[in-house]
């Protein structure tokens, strides 16, 4: 049995003191390297549960350890850092920075992780050698592409930019938040093939969030939130 | 640093809007700085209205009252004092040289300066510039006149002009003497000061208009002609005022107590500069009001700036939600606004006082010509470096506020953005 990257326990969230749970989890593991389908429809604690593993937020009861670090013991600022070293993060829409380059948005999560930095570095002759060697992975490798304004990329292109700053540095995590609505269909595909692709090379294991069921087989494995999301299904008998 | 790279690239991308931004704080910055910069000027200027004169000795009075009618031509004398008492103080061994000035006539409304060829010698104005005859000769016939700029260019006159001296400040008929008409000997150059506004005799044609007068009026049945004036003596028995130099400046305070003691006619001594920064004080009050009125400019250029600021930060919240899905901490965030906020105040100061040079030197020979104040164009002067220092202050004290803004929305939002 492989390691476990992410282990929650018994963990309970609700926005303030007082307010309804909104998520009620008494376990979910996900084992390193796995590629994991969470079907969350939208209302099933979905975005609560990718703050919660990401460090954003902090459970008010439980445990959510990622890579055997208990989040809930961290500081804020050592969450950001945590984030920041440890975990790629893909957007529906709207990835980029709309005043940096191509390359530089794919570059940006150097400059707020030492370790990923080093990472890309080991990969790669430098941080532009290994951004681009990404967009290639990606079929992003036209020259030309990368000096044009990311406003001028079409949406798929402006995701696979998205995943190839996601993956810019090996986080061992890799959480995708509806990235692929935004595509048409037979784009949706594709894009998840090279998304695997990539994580299997650098063995990172991928969150995939998605209210699309139809994404589901193409997947190691699938979670319904709404089935172990306790107070989901408070909510829906109420 | 990478976060001010952020800013500047975010900056460069909003350009239009960041360059009126910009522009606005450096306008605000180059009124603040000029305004400051003339006001010093000026004052300068002012206190060196009168420079390279130790005291001003004249009757007994204020010396705000013998400053205003003895070198600003503004209002009379109380009294004059007599050509003795100014030879005494002459022969103080202190003093230096003494140059008289007698007041009392005008011509179309314009002071009629008596006074000797050492007045062009030892006149000094705006740090320690000389009197310069622009065209013609300094006085050398007993009715030679010598008329400032001002004189010249608004009445029209030309060297060899004749001109009548009227008695009093008041230009009216009977009390004209027309009897004995001056001419134009020599115009001075432009100085700024009330010198522009004289018209010059000499100390003995003053006497000399005045010998067939008694009590500001011509003496029935006496008519002495100009050409018979001329074989009387023309020493004065009284003059208005006295410009005094000193040997040494140390001997200031001595002198004028001396002059203060004179037994024999109760007179003042006053220092120029003192009697010109107290009047200032007085006068001083407009050129506050306008270091106010800019003051204000700039607090609306750094609202402006607040505002684009923090109109910008809804837009992008999603922007900061990105930065935080890569690992930007709150803090970066606020380092981000706080950045442009720092780089929109000092691009503004720095455009301001570019700006503000350029004026100078187009300015600086229109300026001089058309008022006579000459501004120099020098490095900024400490205090110069302090008000600049105060707006990229209150610039950054501003930028706070939407950093501190775009901090809490960053906090709240985290990863997803609720709008």
């Amino acid at each position: 049995m492989r390691p476990l990257i992410i282990d929650v326990k018994d963990l309970e969230f609700r926005w303030q003191p007082g307010a309804p749970t909104v998520l009620s989890i008494d376990a979910f593991q996900v084992s390193a390297g796995e590629c994991l389908f969470i079907k969350g429809p939208s209302g099933s604690g979905k975005s609560t549960l990718l703050s919660l593993l990401s460090g954003v937020t902090t459970a008010v009861a439980g445990s959510v350890r990622v890579m055997d670090q208990a989040l809930e013991g961290l500081g804020s600022v050592q969450r950001d850092h945590f984030r920041a070293d440890h975990i790629g993060y893909i957007f529906q829409m709207f990835n980029l920075i709309p005043y940096l380059s191509v390359v530089e948005n794919v570059m940006l999560p150097c400059q707020f992780s030492t370790r990923r930095r080093a990472n890309a570095l080991r990969r790669g002759d430098g941080l532009e050698a290994e951004a681009r060697r990404l967009l290639h992975h990606l079929d992003m490798d036209h020259a030309d592409l990368h000096r044009r304004a990311v406003t001028t990329l079409s949406v798929g292109q402006q995701q696979r930019v998205a995943a190839a700053r996601a993956l810019m540095g090996a986080p061992e995590l890799l959480i995708a938040d509806e990235p692929t609505s935004s595509l048409d269909a037979d784009r949706r595909e594709s894009f998840i093939r090279l998304l695997f692709d990539e994580c299997r090379g650098a063995g990172t294991t991928l969150i995939f969030v998605s209210h699309d069921a139809s994404l589901e087989p193409l997947f190691d494995r699938s979670i319904d939130l709404a089935e172990i999301n306790r107070a989901a299904r408070v909510a829906e008998a109420a | 640093m990478a976060i001010f790279s952020l800013a500047w690239k975010s900056l460069i991308n909003r350009r239009f809007t960041a360059l009126l931004t910009v522009l606005s704080i450096a306008l605000s910055v180059t009124l603040l700085v000029g305004v400051e910069r003339l006001r010093t000027e000026a004052r300068a200027s002012f206190a060196n209205t009168l420079s390279g004169t130790d005291l001003i000795v004249g009757a007994r009075s204020g010396p705000v009252q013998l400053l205003l009618y003895s070198v600003f031509r503004i209002g009379d004398a109380t009294n004059n004092f007599s050509w003795q008492s100014y030879r005494d103080i002459a022969a103080m061994p202190k003093v230096a040289w003494t140059v008289p000035i007698s007041l009392g006539d005008s011509h179309r409304g314009f002071r009629v300066l008596g006074t000797t060829p050492g007045y062009f010698e030892h006149y000094r104005y705006a740090r320690d510039r000389q009197l310069v005859i622009a065209e013609g000769q300094p006085f050398a016939d007993l009715y030679d006149a010598v008329l400032g700029a001002e004189v010249a260019e608004k009445l029209g006159y030309r060297i060899g002009d004749p001109i009548v001296v009227a008695h009093g400040a008041s230009d009216v008929s009977f009390a004209r003497h027309d009897d004995k008409p001056f001419k134009v000997i020599g115009i001075l150059a432009r100085t700024g000061t009330p010198v522009d506004r004289t018209v010059h005799v000499s100390l003995e044609a003053i006497e000399a208009i005045h010998v067939d007068w008694q009590s500001g009026a011509p003496i029935r049945g006496l008519s002495i002609s100009a050409e018979q004036a001329r074989a009387m003596d023309l020493t004065p028995k009284a003059i208005t005022a006295a410009l005094v130099g000193l040997k040494s400046k140390i001997a200031t305070f001595h002198v004028q107590r001396a002059v203060n003691d004179y037994a024999e006619e109760p007179l003042s001594a006053i220092l120029p500069g003192v009697a010109l920064s107290q009047l200032w004080d007085l006068i001083g009050i407009a050129e506050n009001a306008l270091l106010i009125v800019s003051v204000f400019v700039v607090v609306v250029g750094l609202i402006g700036m607040l505002t684009a600021l923090l109109m910008s930060l809804n837009e992008r919240r999603r922007e900061m939600a990105i930065l935080r899905s890569v690992g930007a901490r709150p803090g970066h965030v606020f380092a981000l606004i706080m950045g442009e906020a720092g780089v929109l105040t000092l691009l503004g100061a720095l455009f301001g006082v570019g700006l503000l040079y350029l004026l100078l030197l187009v300015g600086q020979p229109i300026v001089e010509s058309r008022f006579g104040l000459f501004i120099e164009i020098g490095v900024l002067s400490a205090h110069e470096w302090k008000l600049l220092a105060t707006v990229v202050g209150a610039g950054f004290l501003v930028g706070v506020i939407p950093s501190y803004r775009a901090y809490r929305l960053s906090l709240a939002d985290g990863l997803s953005v609720r709008v």
